[in-house]
């Protein structure tokens, strides 16, 4: 363990901590761009610089390894300069278009220059222009607002294991690309998405469904066993967008069906009535030769009471013709515990049969 | 699982056999991952070269079902080698002298003879696995989707225990569960021979505790499985089925004989979100809520109970499952009477003691991990500490069978089926996703680039793949991960179903069909 000093607070951590770690402990702000608790440390963006007693520069804090004794300051009349100069510079080839960015509201560039005050800037230049390649259907990259932080290159090496995208080029064409400059082709995971602090990456099926005035939902995915923590923006009774806190136990992690695929919510197939079948059985129409809107032609619209009135009928007279064992239930494993409770009890306590299972084989 | 999602990047070896977990299991796959970045070593035992190979030190591309002979040559290996835990064994197990011997004849050299696996490979292996501190098993259903997969499972158990390698933080047996919530189906009795909690229909006691609190008289013989019903359908001994939330059309194994089963049922109800190819059998089908719309808990893979929330109000009249299944129950005279959702739960949790402690109010940030018996339980991180429930555990002397469906020469090539990366299960869901559709548009099968030199055929061209059951056209890919001689179809697809192909030979105690393995012939399109 070692002990140091953060703008005359002690504070003691392990071994190999950063300073930045150390400065988080004491819950004293140090800006980042570039900084993520899971990925290893970069140094790029040199907001987190702090100055050292004793040492004749500000140093990144994120690379600065914390030291027995040491005395930090983490704000100063110089430091804020520094920053707000290196700010100006990020800004200086950032497109000024926060009224229509995705990420308006959420994006730490913005933020920043919101705390610092930055309106005009002193750095007019030259500007990036991309040609824009974006075929996929998942991830939209607008390279123009990227400010080669490398976390989404980071993430996709360290924790994806992928490594899709690279830097490329040098000085002001340096650009974030996956080979050869072509389209993205990964396991569209998302968490390059995730971690990105500006509008370079973003959702493409989230674009223009608003910013503002979610309604957030902490819930589970719905797909495998992982039980991964997802929270669902909501806006309108509609679900926009879905993301995942870092202190899950997926860590804020996802799949490309976690993240992307919840657009089956409100897909206009989703049942909506009961309905009971009207043409027998062996005169309906062929399922592999007829379109799914055909199929909904062999059955009925019909009310609730209707519906649950005429399963009665059929099962009490099932059940009093070959007993209870004549009838069996499937449930769902991808249903709740409490409805899965009611569903075993309805079969056993209501029908009579242990003939309830579900799909735990498959 | 008996260990955690969290400790799984503690593991200082990971054995991963038949679970192709970066594509089924995405986010336990960067668990594995990041594990291998900390300095785990990572065994993969698959068929096929799937993804995780490109993080393992070692990769046992075994045939597909030799699983056991591959399982015992390790095992044969660490007998002699002396890696064993005396002391657990002693302490903890009985039957390890018959076990013992029964490993004798399986000497590396025989298990490469079967399995396909060098001998020093599986002598690596062995060494691996046996000096490792913390090792976790992980399997899915690589290794149960066979007709011998409690014979595969067995042999799994009889590994982690000669070793001690059970019942210890970041060590254990990893079986990953498939679907959000397959571990609370099953533990909350949709299991024909168990009620709530594992508790069997078939003893007195624990039936007339489930009558008092239900205030009815149960059936005592235990019922019939998925599988089984099916079977039983066709026999006539099904009249009805009540489906809830399943598509056994596309999930379940020899599609022509699943169809068959309920078009032959005088009368079929099916509950869902969507008209599945189930439900277009169906006399009535009734709308369901999905998991936005509504509220409840899953149980994780890691036993993990967790709540879900009502987020969005469900399309047109689409009830939740539970709500429907209650007026029905009144419909019949039966009231289940419940002011909330949560107080279902608390009903399950006063039938089995593993849930007693848990409370949607406990659950609203973090999820707790059954057993948690009282309230001020924290919730069980790994199974098994001190000991087993049993008392001791078994070892099962297990013999390799080989698989029901071997090829011949009609049928000279293994399919096995399972998932991949973008698309889900039967699709119900994922192929209503645009963006899920574009980069994953329909089914494949993958072979071998040596069979397909064989066979002429070239990426992309279509040929039709015919089993005993049935036969599909499906577009070619040629790839290096499967074994030559194996082929492999994701079974998401409809149009190209791989379950019109499977075998639906059952292992003959859990009753799971034999997904993995079937002979099939390809064919060039004329």
């Amino acid at each position: 363990m070692v002990t140091l000093k953060i703008d005359g607070k002690k504070v003691t951590v392990r071994k190999l901590s950063t300073i930045l770690d150390a400065a988080r402990k004491l819950d004293i702000p140090i800006p980042t761009l570039c900084h993520h608790p899971e990925l290893s440390p970069y140094g790029g963006c040199r907001l987190c610089l702090v100055e050292i007693k004793g040492s004749p520069k500000p140093v990144a804090s994120c690379t600065t390894f914390a030291k027995d004794g040491m005395e930090v300051i983490t704000t100063s009349p110089h430091l804020e300069k520094l920053r707000r100069t290196t700010l100006e510079l990020l800004l200086s080839d950032h497109p000024n278009d926060c009224m229509v960015c995705e990420r308006a509201g959420d994006c730490k560039l913005q933020e920043l220059a919101y705390f610092y005050g930055i309106r005009e800037n002193r750095f007019i230049g030259e500007r990036r222009s991309y040609k824009k390649i974006d075929n996929n259907p998942f991830i939209n990259r607008d390279m123009e607002k990227c400010i080669l932080c490398g976390q989404c290159v980071r993430v996709c090496n360290e924790i994806q294991g992928v490594g899709a995208i690279d830097f490329a080029y040098r000085g002001l064409k340096t650009v974030i690309s996956p080979p050869f400059e072509k389209d993205l082709n990964c396991e569209f995971c998302g968490q390059c998405v995730a971690v990105c602090p500006t509008g370079a990456l973003t959702g493409k099926m989230w674009a223009n469904k608003g910013r503002q005035k979610f309604k957030e939902v902490e819930t589970i995915c719905p797909y495998c066993g992982c039980g991964c923590n997802i929270t669902l923006h909501i806006r309108r009774n509609k679900v926009v967008r879905v993301s995942s806190k870092e202190d899950s136990i997926n860590g804020g992690w996802l799949c490309a069906k976690g993240r992307f695929g919840f657009s089956f919510i409100d897909h206009p197939d989703r049942l909506k009535k009961p309905l009971i079948r009207i043409v027998p059985k062996n005169q309906e129409f062929d399922s592999s030769e007829t379109k799914k809107q055909d199929l909904l032609k062999n059955f009925k619209e019909v009310e609730w009471d209707e519906a649950l009135n005429y399963i009665v009928t059929k099962l009490k007279e099932i059940k009093d013709r070959h007993g209870a064992d004549s009838i069996g239930g499937f449930s769902s494993a991808r249903c709740t515990n409490e409805e899965n409770y009611i569903f075993q009890k309805f079969m056993r306590a209501v029908i009579g049969t242990n003939n309830v299972d579900h799909c735990a084989r498959y | 699982m008996t260990n955690s999602l969290q400790e799984i990047e503690n593991h200082d070896l990971i054995f991963v056999i038949g679970s192709n977990t970066t594509e089924s299991h995405p986010i336990i796959g960067l668990k594995m991952k990041k594990a291998v970045r900390k300095g785990a070593e990572l065994i993969v035992a698959d068929p096929r070269k799937i993804d995780l190979v490109r993080f393992s030190s070692l990769w046992l591309q075994h045939k597909p079902g030799t699983d056991v002979a591959l399982l015992n040559s390790i095992m044969h290996v660490i007998v002699k080698e002396g890696l064993i835990d005396e002391k657990f064994i002693n302490e903890r197990t009985e039957g390890f002298e018959s076990f013992r011997d029964s490993l004798k004849e399986f000497t590396p050299e025989k298990g490469e003879k079967i399995t396909g696996v060098s001998a020093e490979k599986i002598t690596k292996a062995a060494l691996m696995y046996g000096n490792a501190v913390r090792p976790g098993i992980y399997y899915t259903m690589g290794i149960t989707q066979h007709s011998h997969g409690t014979d595969n499972v067995l042999a799994i158990a009889n590994l982690a225990l000669m070793t001690g390698n059970l019942g210890r933080e970041c060590t254990g047996v990893n079986p990953l569960r498939g679907q959000n919530n397959v571990q609370g189906a099953t533990d909350m009795g949709c299991i024909p021979n168990f009620l709530t909690g594992y508790q069997s229909v078939e003893v007195s006691a624990i039936r007339k505790r489930f009558e008092k609190a239900w205030g009815v008289k149960l059936p005592e013989k235990k019922g019939l499985t998925a599988t089984e019903m099916i079977n039983a359908a066709i026999e006539g001994k099904i009249k009805s089925l009540y489906i809830m939330g399943e598509n056994p059309v596309i999930s379940d194994p020899d599609m022509n004989h699943t169809m068959k089963a309920l078009k032959s049922l005088e009368f079929l109800v099916v509950q869902d979100i969507f008209l599945t190819e189930t439900a277009e059998l169906a006399d009535v089908i009734l709308p369901a809520a999905c998991f936005a719309e509504k509220d409840g808990t899953f149980t994780n893979t890691a036993r993990m109970v967790q709540r879900i929330r009502k987020a969005v109000e469900p399309p047109g009249e689409a009830k939740e499952d539970s709500s429907i299944i209650i007026a029905l129950s009144e419909k019949f005279g039966y009231q289940m009477q419940y002011n909330l959702v949560e107080d279902i739960f608390y009903e399950a949790g006063s039938l089995w003691p593993a849930l007693a402690g848990i409370t949607y109010k406990r659950i609203a940030n973090k999820g707790l991990q059954w057993p948690c018996p009282t309230l001020d339980h924290p919730g069980t991180q790994y199974l098994f500490k001190g000991g087993f429930p049993r008392g001791k555990a078994t070892f099962t002397v297990v013999n390799y069978k080989e698989s029901e469906e071997i090829p011949n020469d009609e049928f000279p090539l293994i399919l096995t089926t399972g998932r991949q990366l973008f698309q889900y299960h039967t699709g119900t869901m994922t192929r209503r996703v645009e963006a899920i559709n574009n980069v994953s548009p329909g089914a494949y099968v993958e072979i071998n680039p040596e069979d397909a030199k064989i066979y002429g055929i070239k990426n992309g061209e279509i040929i039709s793949v015919t089993s005993r059951r049935g036969s599909i056209d499906i577009d070619v890919k040629i790839s290096d991960r499967p074994l030559q001689g194996v082929v492999f179809i994701p079974f998401h697809f409809s149009e190209a179903a791989a379950n019109v192909l499977t075998n639906n030979a059952l292992d003959p105690i859990a009753k799971i069909p034999e997904y993995k393995i079937c002979a099939v012939k390809i064919q060039k399109k004329l």
